[in-house]
């Protein structure tokens, strides 16, 4: 028997939140750390495995009596993920290493919170079985939403009731679709299972496959988030630490667009195709809506917030054209993203931590005071805007390549996000960090960026730039899924001149 | 003319028996023993009983020969759902009656009153308050509660089933009276309890007529054959059914015969709430499944729609006035109620599942023991929270507990989970049993049904949750400092409810293999 890697790999967090939960108040950031970084290397090996052409994944009965199974495995995808989750949790510790000292809830109980919820999302990311997924997923918002009623803003218990009764919302919708899926596949194959690699072998008929998919699509929708339910996460961002913000915009939302083309498109083609033109236009309406409310938001969390929603109406454009750049486009968006996400709030969350608010409007000429940490801003905004030579352009642009092959209109719809994208950061930035430094801003910049900061930023920027430059180092583990994805389905690209018909 | 001596199978029901003469020696020992040795005796009896009690069942079911089968010349049936349902009764039991014994929290003295005759604020209550006088009588009460509860599920007559009934509830009538403090409030309660109780035993037994009229037996299975087969037209069996229905559900607490639950579950003392929530919600259902599932199951397409109408209503009233409640004895006994619901929904899904799969009567207990967990260890956890004049039950007071007692309200907050049915605990495995049981059996809508009511029952209990960890504390509450008695059910509900949300397969596979009723 083989060494268990990915289960491995996902406890090894789980046994860090553990060790914190006992008494070890003086070391407990650094016996943090030691574990997340420990998950990074874990993290690594397991994608140097997967690069080397060993077939990882186990396999062992869970629930016999649900025909549920401990199953998890790794695609491209599940790979980009793990990896962006392995590097961000670490980063996000260093960047809040001050968290709680001087509020109620520990700097331990963060740190331990957070491992947890690295544990439960890298076996969200790995899970094979719909079961497996549908309870890690779930899971996931317990840590979270401690995390962000714990520490944060002074409406950080609104901020997380809201987001956790969004969130259970959208999973209980989609529980009723999971269990009608297990009484499904028993009327077909007469023994129920919730194996993925079985459950997407079925046929179901068409009315069937649509009001499964409809729960599933509908959790993943909240998740993701889109417009029209998009509300909780302008305001836990807001409410909660930077570092939380970056794990929840970064990593867990990206579960609902993972989830949306390894479950919607993988056991719900028929149903998935049906849908795509509704799906064409929330994405477009998202793209819209969050960059025009990102440039009216004067909250500068709020505001990364927003460019999120956007951000994520591109993804889900390129889910939904299906051609295989736009797929792929969306895989390598939701890294990218991850990343320049990352770097924006934790910059804001460094420019907070000094001024003591987050209005736009309390900044002012901060380049002036602070030359290094403008820059870091300054950055982290351009790769926002997906400026070329950022990750984020490569993405940006394969998924409108796709979405041009096939329906040339929305293509230029969606373009127009991306002006407004440059509205919006140039914008904040110019409001921010140029013009007459004001008293406020003198009097409360004190001291440039610290070591520790730019410890936080540099990694995240080195890793936009090198996958800026360098794409195929995610590509080429991201294509092999969009084509399986696309075959899967059943639809081919467009021939080139085709969209002219 | 000869005569047939009546046979007993004295292992195979050991068990009941075991329980009744404990039951039995304890009254005993209330006449026999010195005031002071008595309460260490009654609680060594009924620790005693009960172990030896599950053992025995565990003995003779080991014993695959000759321990399935009507027992007590057809009076009792004794198949893989008596055995199931036994084996929680009397661990459940158990667990309850330990938090009875509690001393420490009572400052000496248990939470029953120090003499139940007496008129609140008369000078004969303050005599033996004075002489810190206590009821050990609850516990042979306590045990006769669940012998009856015993009897009840494995009934395989109505005769059998009425009087197990009655065994069942004229204790609990008694032991919710017996609160220490608030003590009319207690006495309100258990007259309330035994004036509603009795008119639905009257329910009951009319409609054990009424079938009788129809089938001409009070035997499960010959009733099924009656229905088959009928001589008489249907109205006597319409009837008959809906009075028993009205017998079950009073019983299990289903709308719209749950008024009594949240009025009996503040008043009785709180150690004896637990106990009903969920031994008797154990034992309702128990009867429930069997009656509907062995005696009126060729009938089902009559009584599923309405079960179904009183699923729906039972968890959606459940939820939402468990919303606006601001006691928190209050609020686990509209929780509760909307438990039942969840329970019904498996109920009226009424399927046999795949082969080796979970179905409709394996869901149900499995939702049973999860529920009944944390169940257990949320009462106990009651009892523990305290202001100067007692147990604090005003909900705002229980603000900031996660700052005062990480331990205890963090146990809470995962018992609180469990009853919402998030992932990783118990009630969340439970829940999707029960969902994919309904499903199966053809009720989809009703699963839809439960899935929003399982929403706002997230919501009631974030509340608490949202209370005891992100407000500011409240000065004078403070947490009991208990003794083992109370500890054991907490840490074990607790674990329990955990590792069946992690590791709920062998129990599944137990309750879904031990599924088959016999007739």
């Amino acid at each position: 028997m083989t060494f268990p890697w990915l289960t491995f790999l996902g406890l090894v967090p789980l046994v860090g939140a553990a060790v914190l939960c006992l008494p070890v108040k003086q070391i407990a950031r650094g016996v943090g750390m030691v574990f997340a970084l420990l998950t990074a290397v874990v993290g690594v090996v397991v994608a140097v495995l997967y690069a080397g052409g060993a077939t990882l994944g186990e396999l062992a009965p869970w629930i016999p009596a649900f025909g549920a199974w401990w199953a998890v495995g790794l695609d491209g995808m599940s790979l980009v993920m793990v990896l962006l989750t392995v590097i961000l949790v670490p980063v996000v510790l260093l960047a809040e290493w001050k968290v709680g000292t001087r509020g109620r809830w520990t700097p331990q109980a963060f740190f331990g919170l957070v491992l947890a919820l690295e544990s439960l999302s890298l076996f969200v990311f790995l899970a094979q079985d719909v079961l497996l997924f549908y309870l890690f997923f779930e899971a996931t918002l317990i840590p979270m939403y401690f995390l962000i009623g714990g520490f944060g803003g002074a409406r950080r218990s609104y901020a997380a009731v809201k987001f956790l009764l969004f969130s259970l919302a959208g999973g209980l919708v989609m529980l009723a679709s999971v269990v009608g899926l297990y009484a499904v596949s028993a009327d077909l194959t007469g023994s129920p299972t919730y194996l993925l690699g079985e459950l997407s072998q079925l046929t179901l008929s068409p009315e069937v496959g649509r009001w499964l998919m409809a729960g599933f699509l509908f959790a993943f929708i909240v998740k993701a988030p889109m417009v029209p339910v998009h509300t909780w996460l302008p305001t836990a961002a807001e409410e909660s630490t930077p570092g939380t913000s970056v794990l929840l915009v970064g990593i867990l939302d990206k579960i609902g667009t993972f989830g949306m083309i390894k479950f919607c498109l993988w056991l719900f083609p028929e149903a998935s195709q049906w849908v795509a033109p509704a799906m064409v236009v929330l994405a477009l309406v998202s793209i819209i809506y969050g960059a025009v409310a990102a440039i009216g938001s004067n909250n500068l969390l709020r505001l990364v917030a927003y460019t999120s929603i956007s951000h994520f109406g591109f993804i889900v454009l390129g889910i939904y054209t299906f051609t295989s750049t736009g797929i792929s486009g969306s895989i390598f968006y939701m890294v990218n993203h991850g990343f320049s996400t990352a770097a924006l709030f934790l910059v804001i969350g460094f420019l907070i931590s000094r001024r003591g608010s987050a209005l736009v409007s309390d900044f002012g000429g901060v380049q002036k005071v602070a030359p290094v940490l403008t820059g870091l801003f300054l950055m982290a905004g351009l790769s926002g805007l997906a400026l070329p030579g950022m990750s984020s352009f490569v993405s940006e642009f394969m998924v409108l390549a796709g979405t041009w092959s096939r329906q040339p209109v929305v293509a230029a719809i969606a373009a127009l996000g991306t002006v407004l994208a440059a509205v919006y950061i140039l914008r904040m930035y110019q409001r921010s960090m140029t013009g007459p430094v004001t008293d406020d801003v003198a009097r409360t910049f004190t001291r440039d960026a610290t070591a520790r900061e730019k410890w936080v930023a540099a990694p995240v920027l080195a890793l936009i730039l090198l996958l800026g430059f360098l794409p195929n180092l995610a590509l080429t583990v991201i294509e092999p899924v969009a084509q399986s994805t696309m075959s899967h389905v059943g639809v081919t690209d467009p021939k080139p001149g085709e969209e002219a018909k | 003319m000869t005569i047939t001596a009546p046979t007993f199978e004295w292992l195979q029901l050991s068990p009941v028996l075991v329980v009744l003469l404990a039951a039995c020696v304890g009254i005993l020992i209330e006449a026999l023993v010195p005031r002071v040795w008595r309460f260490l005796a009654q609680v060594v009896l009924f620790e005693l009983s009960i172990l030896a009690a599950f053992m025995l069942l565990v003995l003779s079911w080991s014993q695959p020969r000759n321990s399935l089968g009507l027992m007590a010349m057809g009076a009792i049936s004794l198949d893989g759902p008596s055995y199931l349902m036994w084996a929680s009764l009397l661990v459940f039991g158990l667990l309850s009656l330990l938090v009875f014994a509690e001393r420490d929290l009572g400052n000496g003295v248990t939470a029953f009153a120090a003499s139940a005759a007496s008129v609140p604020g008369s000078p004969a209550e303050a005599e033996a308050t004075t002489a810190r006088h206590e009821h050990t009588e609850v516990f042979p009460l306590a045990l006769f509660s669940l012998a009856g509860m015993m009897v009840f599920v494995a009934a395989n007559d109505l005769i059998t089933a009425f009087i197990a009934l009655e065994v069942m509830s004229l204790p609990l009538y008694l032991l919710s009276g017996m609160a220490r403090r608030r003590r009319l409030l207690s006495q309100e309660a258990a007259l309330k309890y035994f004036l509603l109780g009795a008119l639905s035993s009257a329910f009951f037994l009319f409609g054990v007529a009424l079938v009788y009229g129809f089938s001409g037996s009070f035997e499960l299975g010959a009733i099924n054959d009656a229905i088959a087969n009928p001589v008489y037209g249907r109205g006597l069996l319409y009837t008959g059914m809906a009075f028993l229905a009205i017998g079950l559900l009073f019983k299990i607490g289903a709308v719209p015969f749950h008024n009594w639950v949240p009025d009996v579950y503040v008043g009785a003392p709180t150690p004896v709430t637990g106990f009903m929530a969920i031994c008797t919600k154990l034992a309702a259902v128990g009867a429930t499944v069997r009656v509907f599932y062995v005696a009126l199951g060729a009938e089902r397409w009559s009584w599923q729609p309405l079960l179904a109408v009183v699923a729906v209503l039972t968890m959606a009233l459940g939820v939402v006035v468990a919303l606006t409640q601001t006691d928190i004895k209050r609020l686990l006994a509209y929780s509760s109620i909307s438990h039942a619901g969840f329970i019904l929904v498996a109920v009226v899904g009424a399927t046999a599942g795949a082969q080796g799969r979970v179905n409709s009567f394996g869901s149900i207990v499995f939702y049973l023991i999860a529920y009944g967990f944390a169940t257990v260890a949320a009462f106990a956890i009651v009892t523990m929270v305290r202001d100067s004049t007692g147990e604090a039950h005003a909900i705002s007071s229980w603000a900031g507990l996660g700052r005062k007692n990480p331990l205890l309200a963090g146990i809470f907050a995962l018992l609180m989970l469990s009853f919402a049915g998030i992932p990783l605990t118990g009630g969340f495995i439970g829940k999707w049993a029960v969902f994919s049981a309904a499903w199966q059996g053809g009720y989809s809508w009703l699963v839809i049904a439960a899935v929003a009511a399982s929403l706002v029952a997230a919501y009631v209990y974030l509340r608490v949750i949202v209370l005891m960890f992100f407000s500011e504390p409240v000065a004078g509450v403070a947490v009991g400092r208990a003794s083992g008695l109370t500890w054991v059910p907490v840490a074990l509900g607790a674990a329990l409810s955990a590792y069946l949300g992690l590791f709920p397969g062998p129990l599944l596979d137990l309750v879904t293999s031990a599924s088959t009723f016999l007739r």
